[in-house]
């Protein structure tokens, strides 16, 4: 799994590729706590490179969604997610904690 | 039926999909299907790490599967402590966002994207589960024509 950050005026953007499952989600957990910790929390994901997401990488999304939405802090939205990510996603019940785009550049708009 | 044991580690999940994944394509499941497989034994052999061997490197995760046309079984054994299924509490798919708990999911990726799934334990040889997955656009010749 790769993940690209890329600040933006007013979100952070995180693009990812790869597999998000028990081996790699502690590393997309490590960079959005690196994120939130410096002060963002308006994040977007960038998903459509993504291949997989197991439960592992489902509930990172999700506790890093708790943390932003705290406070009224911010918030982390999902862009360009790929259909079998998106079915993921409604299997684990966890659709109605995020907000979708069709892609990161609307996503970003959103902020 | 073919059989492979991978370290007991989640840098083997990779290696234990990929196993599985050709398995499906064995048993000619349709690419939803094999997603799911996908899903499932991801689920499955981290559920083996985490619960029954708390933990990595503490011991193998013994794959095996027998393919038939449009129908795939799937084995999993490990040397772990006892794992009843029992005890992983399901999730709550209504909860509001901070409600949430965290537990139950890998099991309800299995039990939702599977056909069939069963654990059994024994105590000289330890956690075995089996999980079955079929195609879903195949109907079996004697029931032809019934639809």
């Amino acid at each position: 799994m790769e993940i690209n950050t890329a600040m933006m005026k007013r979100c952070v953007l995180l693009n990812i590729s790869g597999r998000i499952d028990g081996s790699t989600a502690p590393k997309l957990q490590k960079s959005l706590n690196e994120v939130m910790t410096e002060g963002s929390y308006r994040i977007v994901l960038d998903l459509k490179r993504v291949d997989f997401v197991f439960s592992a990488g489902l509930w990172v999304l999700v506790n890093a969604q708790k943390k932003c939405k705290r406070f009224n802090r911010g918030e982390l939205v999902l862009a360009d997610v790929p259909q079998r990510i998106y079915d993921a996603l409604d299997l684990a019940g966890f659709i109605p904690y995020f907000r979708t785009f069709e892609d990161s550049t609307k996503a970003v708009g959103s902020f | 039926m073919r059989s492979i044991a991978f370290p007991g580690r989640f840098s083997s999940l990779d290696d234990i999909r990929d196993f599985f994944t050709e398995a499906a394509k064995e048993a000619d499941l349709d690419k939803k299907s094999i997603y799911h497989v996908q899903l499932a034994v991801d689920e499955a052999a981290s559920n083996i790490i985490e619960h029954a061997y708390k933990g990595e490197g503490k011991g193998e995760i013994e794959c095996s599967y027998l393919a038939n046309p449009g129908r795939l079984e799937i084995y999993l054994h490990d040397h772990g402590h006892p794992f009843d299924p029992q005890s992983i509490e399901a999730p709550d798919l209504n909860a509001g966002l901070y409600m949430r708990k965290q537990s139950g999911l890998g099991m309800h990726f299995m039990k939702s994207l599977m056909d069939s799934i069963e654990f059994s334990f024994k105590r000289e040889s330890g956690n075995y589960l089996k999980m079955v997955k079929t195609r879903k656009d195949r109907i079996a010749p004697h029931n032809r024509g019934r639809r």
